[in-house]
This record gives structure tokens, sequence and C-alpha cells, in this order.
């Protein structure tokens, strides 16, 4: 049976720097994978070749370059980063709505600790909160695997503790969990993935 | 560096072809302008002035030229990111500018004894003021980006939206000539005469060779520079002091 | 459907007059300026005015288009909104055209509204006012096109407005001669030009500007 993430060849430049290259990673249904290194090693590049934002970069000299790698997911994959893509003028509520929409899914704060800020404008929140919103964000859509870029930045203990069992439901349903994250994060059976092992 | 296997041919290459250029497009365009200043006879209508044509008409190709050429590596960085091809854009723009002004002030010597004004909305004079205000447009974005560090392929997209801006304006330009019919700057005889043509066709490839030579010669600076700036940064990078291979950072579970 | 339904409800929140991102109508009040201010400066000679008038209301629809445009695609930029947008099978494309109809909403129908009184100010007669109105209504969608195109590739840049001024003016020229040019004619080809021009430029925005997003994306 096909592995659900099969992710062959990758190689990434950032501007002409080359960050990593040579890069396969094949993960089983209900998975976890932990990044590490230092930043700027491609850590967010990564996460972002695995969603799909980004394309895998050619590598070999110009003329006679091989072609580029390839990401094969079994399922839809959703993305969590700093950026919350919540409007900052609107009331969170309101701001989630729109995703929600989208999705075709109702807002639901009370899990991720948001309900007495539903009418609070995005622009005020703290970075914890701003970090709340985006997994509340995140539960909208009807992803299968979910990519985690910094997610425990800015939560406090009790938010680590939200984050960590959020993760362990999603691995339970059969998803992969692909974290990027500085900070230790408390997950059974995690595999890491150095990128400093994997240079151009 | 992948990007860069190809800068050591470009550039052996470009160092004879640099002087070569130049030189002989300054000997065609010297030979050119020589003849047409005293070997051509005066123009029926327009006298004497019809001299600074040599000059005028081949800046006016070589301005839309420019940004044809401009267009063109545009594509090809947007579809093969051939570093060079960015490098080439950037490096037409300015001198694709120069002509282009050139060709501008060279119109408006021409016309002043004829219309009395310095300026007439001539339909070629018309059009190379809004090319003039693209390459402006186009060099004030590259240099943005370049400053703030954004894609190269910004300025390449506008490269090529404004190629098929280029035909979309000359024809507006002519058809808004025919509404106002404004004075225009053109020979006294409708065809060119052989024997304008031939020196015409002469400091074009003069202009041609040296606006050649001026690109290969700003394409070796900037890569020239680039080099400087890869040396610093692996200097940099790898002297004492420098944290980024120190100890792993916590998080191995 | 609802997709494109639910984007476009949210980009003319944002960008309608008293929508979100700020829009106010300070574009048409400038626009109106722009009217009062040329019979001082040109003298109130109504037969001048009257010659010249719907060429100065289509210079001023120009410039008051540059004004909204830093705000038309750097913000969801730089909130990632694209890359959500992107992940949940949303082209870039898509997004981009969807905002050039909300752009166009949000200031050419007001826009052709205000021509009314700027034509009074001008002392145009109805019959140029009718041949003014029907210019804006073929340019302004290529204007909204060019407008979000250039909003696109400038995102992020600092000096933003005055660098993308100075790209709208080579772009939009043709559409200006077009749409200016048919109050110098007795029929309608210059509005067919222009009208055809715009529809060149709102082929061509979704393209350039998905691939100035793509291009943001990699930076």
């Amino acid at each position: 049976m096909q592995a659900a993430l099969v992710a062959r060849d990758l190689y990434c430049r950032r501007g002409e720097r080359p960050l990593f290259g040579g890069l396969n990673i094949t993960l089983e249904a209900g998975e976890a994978l932990h990044l590490v290194g230092p930043n700027g090693i491609g850590k967010t590049s990564l996460l972002q070749m695995l969603a799909g934002l980004r394309k895998p970069a050619r590598h070999g000299s110009f003329n006679a370059a091989g072609p580029p790698g390839d990401v094969l997911w079994q399922g839809i994959v959703s993305y969590l980063e700093d950026r919350t893509a919540l409007d900052a003028e609107l009331p969170l509520a309101d701001a989630l709505a729109f995703w929600a929409r989208l999705d075709g899914r109702p807002v639901r704060l009370e899990p991720y600790g948001l309900a007495d800020l539903a009418d609070v404008p995005v622009r005020y929140l703290s970075t914890g909160q701003r970090r709340r919103a985006g997994f509340a964000r995140l539960s909208l859509q009807r992803a299968d695997h979910w990519l985690l870029d910094e997610p425990l930045n800015g939560l406090d203990t009790q938010g680590c503790g939200m984050v960590e069992s959020l993760i362990a439901e999603k691995r339970e349903a059969g998803g992969i969990v692909i974290v990027a994250s500085h900070q230790p994060i408390a997950v059974p059976g995690l595999r890491t993935l150095d990128l400093r092992d994997h240079p151009w | 560096m992948h990007g860069f296997a190809n800068p050591k041919r470009f550039l052996s290459l470009a160092r004879w072809l640099t002087p070569l250029f130049m030189l002989s497009g300054l000997l065609l365009a010297a030979i050119a302008l020589a003849w047409g200043l005293f070997a051509v006879p005066p123009d029926r209508l327009m006298g004497e002035t019809v001299r600074i044509m040599f000059i005028h008409v081949p800046a006016a190709w070589l301005g839309m030229g420019g940004w044809t050429a401009l267009a063109i590596a545009s594509l090809v960085y947007l579809v093969w990111r051939h570093p060079l091809a960015d490098i080439a854009a950037r490096a037409v723009a300015l001198p694709g500018l120069v002509f282009t002004v050139i060709c501008l002030v060279t119109g408006s010597i021409w016309g002043r004894p004829t219309w009395g004004t310095w300026w007439v909305w001539d339909g070629r004079l018309t059009s190379m003021l809004v090319l003039a205000f693209l390459y402006l447009g186009y060099i004030a974005l590259a240099q943005a980006v370049a400053r703030e560090g954004a894609s190269a392929r910004i300025p390449a997209i506008f490269g090529l939206v404004g190629a098929v801006n280029i035909p979309i304006i000359n024809r507006s330009v002519v058809w808004w000539n025919s509404l106002h019919q404004p004075p225009s700057i053109t020979m006294g005889n409708s065809t060119i005469d052989s024997q304008f043509l031939v020196p015409l066709l002469l400091a074009t490839a003069g202009f041609s060779l040296l606006m050649g030579g001026i690109v290969l010669a700003r394409m070796r600076t900037v890569l020239a520079d680039m080099q400087a700036e890869a040396r610093f940064r692996r200097k940099v990078a790898t002297s004492g002091g420098n944290h980024s291979h120190q100890a792993s950072l916590q998080g191995t579970a | 459907m609802r997709v494109f339904a639910t984007l476009l409800r949210r980009d003319l929140a944002m960008l309608l007059p008293g929508g979100r991102r700020g829009q106010s109508l300070l574009p048409f009040l400038f626009f109106l300026a722009i009217a009062m201010l040329y019979p001082f400066a040109v003298g109130p000679d109504a037969d001048l005015l009257r010659r010249t008038g719907g060429g100065v209301i289509w210079v001023a629809a120009l410039l008051a288009s540059i004004l909204p445009l830093d705000r038309l695609v750097a913000p969801d930029i730089e909130q990632g909104v694209f890359d959500q947008l992107a992940i949940r099978g949303i082209a870039d494309e898509a997004a981009i055209a969807i905002r050039v109809l909300a752009h166009w909403l949000s200031f050419a129908p007001l826009l052709m509204v205000a021509a009314l009184p700027a034509s009074v100010l001008l002392n145009l007669d109805g019959s140029t006012l009718s041949i003014v109105v029907l210019g804006l209504l073929a340019g302004t969608p290529g204007l909204a096109a060019i407008g979000v195109t250039i909003a696109a590739l400038t995102a992020g840049l600092r000096g933003g407005t005055a660098l993308a001024g100075l790209l709208l003016v080579p772009l939009a020229t043709p559409i200006l001669i077009f749409g200016a040019g048919s109050l110098a004619r007795p029929d309608d080809g210059g509005i067919l030009l222009a009208a055809a021009i715009s529809l060149v430029a709102l082929a061509i925005a979704p393209f350039a500007g998905g691939a100035a997003i793509r291009a943001a994306r990699d930076s």
C-alpha cells in the first residue's frame, strides 16, 4: 500500500543560496516528524515544499539538470505558520468565519481557549492567542495531515499541552503531523529530521 | 554553485567580445555619421537638419529593439530561471533608455527649425516617450526589487507585460494622430532614397554593435560584483566567531 | 460557485468605500478636486472647458485609480492569505481575477456617477457627458486589471505608490488615448477600441498577477 507521504529527491535553494538537497521522506499514516536545525537552514522552505507552495529545485549543472523532485500525499494537507491569514481589523469570530465559509464548517472557539475573544479584532491578540487562532483556522479545513511551523511560539504550558493533544488526536485519526520547532515537543514516537544532515 | 556553472563560459566569451563590439561599433557609427554629415546631399524639404536622422532613426530602432531584447531575456528567465537572463535583461534597460532619450532629443532638435517648438506630438516621438516611461518604470522596479531582496521574476513579468503593451501603444498613437493631425517629423520624400539608406543602415549596425558591447560590459560588471559578494559572504561564514556550525539545538526527542 | 461568492464578498468588504482597508470616498473627492482645479488653472472660458473638459475627466479618473493600489494585493500577500487559498486548491489566478472584479466595483460605478457633477463644473454638454461615461464604462475594466497587476508586482516594495504610479503611466496610456479620443470623433470607434484593450488587460492580469504572487512566495 502506498505510504501516506512520499517525498523524493527534494532540493531547495533560497535565492542563490543552496539550503538542502537529496532529501527523501517517507511517512506512514499516523506518524509524526520533527524538523530540527538552526534558523535559516530551510525548515520553513521544506514545509512550504511539502505543502505544495514551493516547487522543488532542479539540481545538477544547468544544462543537464535532472527532473525536479516530487511530493506525493495520500489525502489533503493543511499548513500552519506565523502568518495567521486572518484579517487584522475584523473581530476574531468574523475573521475565522471567512475560512469557515470556504471550508464549509462552523467556527469553534472553545477547544482553543478563545471563546471570550470572539469580538476582539485580530490585531489586538497576543502571539500565543494568534497561534491558538491559527489552530482554530487550521481545524476548519477538512485536512488529513498537518504541517506546523513553530506551533508552540508564544504559548504557555497550557497552550503547549493543547497543541500536543491536538497533534495526538490528528495522529490517532490516521493523519501525519510534521512539525518544525525549536522547542522540544512531547509527542510519543516522534521521528527527527535534521536538515544539516542533508546539505545540497 | 550550480546556478553559475556557466558564467565562466560567458565571461571568457565576453572578455574579447565586448571590446570587439564596442570598437567595431564606434568605427561603423563614425563612418556612417561622417558619410551622413558630409557626403549626403541635403533633403529637398528639410534641408541640413535631415542629417540628424542618422542618429535619430537608429536610436529609435535601438530603443524598441532594446525592449524586445529585454522581453526575450525576461521570458527566458521566467521559463528557465537562468540567472544570466535576469542579468541580461537588467543590463539592457539603461542603454535602451539612453537610446530612447537620444531619439527624443534628436527628434526635438529635428523638429524645431520646421515647427518652431521644442516638442511636437509626432507619432513616433510620442510612442518613444511612452517607451521611455516603460524603461523608467522597469529600472525603478528592478532597483526596488534588488534593494528589498524581492524576487527577480517581478521585473521580468513587467518586461513581458510592457512588450505586449508596445504594439498597443504604437497603434493607439497612430490612431490618435489621425484624430488630431499634429505636426510630424519625416523626410521630405516619402520613400527613403538609397543615398540615405546605406549610411543609415551602417549607422544602425554601428550603434547596435556599440549597444551590444555596452550591455556585455554591464553584465560583466554585475557578475564581478556578485562574485565578490559571494566571496565575502563565504569568508564571513567560515571565519571564527561564527555560531552557525556550533552545537545543535535542543529539540531531538 | 460558493468559493467565488465567498472570495468576492470578502474582497468587496475590503475594497468598497467605507470598507475595512480604509477605501474612503477620498479618491472621488480627489477626482472632483481635479475637475474643480482645472478651470482655475486655465480660466473659465466656457468654450475651452467644453472642448477639453472630457479629457480632464479621463486624466482625473486615471490618477484617482492609482490611489488604492497599495491596499489591493500587498496586505494579503503579507498575511499569507493567498498561500492558504492555494492550499485549498484555489489558484492564484482565480483569486486575482476576483480581486480585479472587486476593484472595478469599488471605483468605477462611483466614478461614472461623479462624472456628472464634474461635467457640470467643466461645462460639458449632455452628449459629451454620455460619451465620457460610455468611455469610462469601456475603459475602467482595463484600468482595474492594470491596477491589480501593478499592485501585485509592487507588493511589499517600499515607495510602492509612487512606483505604481510610474508603472501605470505607460500601461494605461492606450486606454486613455482611446477613451478620451472618442470625444473627438463622431463615431464610437474609440470606445470600442478602449473596450478591446480592456479585454486584453483583463485577460493578462490574472496570469501576470498570479506569477507575481508566486514570485513573492519564493523570496
